[in-house]
């Protein structure tokens, strides 16, 4: 079996396989990968290669979208 | 005025009602709202996606980006970095390259903070997003956005939801006759009139959020709004009478007995 990784996803600690890509994740937490943003370690993923990306031990990444607001 | 539209970047906007998608009980008042108040451009907030709970729904199942303009904003952006950022993300959301751009001063006013404005203003138009800017209503900061590549600018009326209204209309009219982009009123609108207002003294489109999400009633409140900037337009493509001191009869002197 492959080892497992210790990751934060949006400041919240995970331990997820090691094969994972940022798609694989994205997946498993039944996330819709249009209109998302995804930054890996601060950088900011093109869409399209979240299935490139693959997860390594450490990884911090945030996922963000579109809510409610105006101004505040 | 059927072709009285908007245009910002070669964009055209049907409406000069843009609205807020916070506040609000809930998705449904959200997009009932909204239609009401026939806005055809709606800003929203860039968060982090809640990864513990995914039953909840998501905003843009209630409001069609392929019926609206989105807008995200950088709402709670405190520094050039963090507005920057946020820009950044919002445009990886794959919504488009506008941004309503907000770096903001002090927590208890909201009020911009200008110089980290045009800073940030100058970083995103060269990564080629359409920046519109939040601002105060200082028009030497308004021509400063527009040197750095801003389209449009969007001086408050008043605080952040404060619903004081238009509190400086000088400074307002002094932007509209100096800039030479549109000039879309954020912020501070608390009533029909306030909007209908603004619009009379020449600004191209009002964006609120507060005024209708915060109404006892707001869908109906949606609808003042809708016909107050109407309103508004009309009036001021039709022009207004100058101010006298002293009245001038309307009904003619001949005939009388």
């Amino acid at each position: 079996m492959d080892s497992a990784i210790q990751i934060h996803v949006n400041g919240q600690a995970r331990t997820w396989r090691s094969d994972t890509t940022v798609a694989d994740l994205l997946h498993d937490l039944d996330i819709k990968t249009e209109r998302v943003a995804v930054e890996l370690n601060l950088e900011i993923l093109d869409r399209a290669t979240f299935d490139q990306r693959l997860l390594k031990d450490g990884d911090r990444l945030e996922i963000l979208g579109f809510i409610g607001g105006g101004s505040l | 005025m059927a072709d009285d539209r908007l245009i910002i970047a070669g964009r055209e906007f049907k409406s000069r009602l843009w609205v807020g998608t916070g506040k609000y009980k809930d998705f449904v008042e959200t997009q009932k709202a909204i239609e009401a108040s026939g806005a055809d451009v709606v800003t929203v907030a860039v968060r982090r996606v809640n990864i513990t709970d995914r039953s909840k729904e998501n905003l843009l199942d209630y409001i069609d980006p392929k019926k609206y303009t989105i807008l995200p904003n950088t709402a709670g952006c405190y520094s050039v970095e963090d507005a920057v950022r946020y820009s950044r993300l919002a445009r990886a959301a794959g919504v488009s390259d506008l941004v309503k751009l907000e770096v903001l001063g002090d927590e208890r006013t909201l009020f911009p903070d200008t110089a980290g404005l045009i800073e940030a203003a100058k970083i995103l138009v060269k990564e080629g997003f359409i920046v519109l800017p939040y601002t105060n209503d200082d028009p030497i900061v308004a021509q400063k956005l527009v040197d750095v590549g801003c389209p449009a600018v969007m001086p408050l009326a008043a605080p952040i939801g404060s619903g004081l209204g238009i509190r400086n209309p000088y400074n307002l009219k002094i932007i509209m006759e100096m800039i030479k982009v549109p000039i879309i009123v954020d912020a501070g609108v608390g009533t029909a009139s306030d909007a209908a207002f603004a619009m009379e003294l020449g600004a191209d489109a009002v964006l609120m959020n507060t005024a209708i999400a915060g109404a006892q009633d707001p869908l109906a409140m949606a609808e003042a709004m809708k016909y107050a900037v109407h309103a508004g337009r009309l009036a001021y493509k039709a022009g207004r009478i100058p101010r006298k001191l002293y009245a001038t009869a309307s009904s003619p002197i001949e005939g009388m007995l």
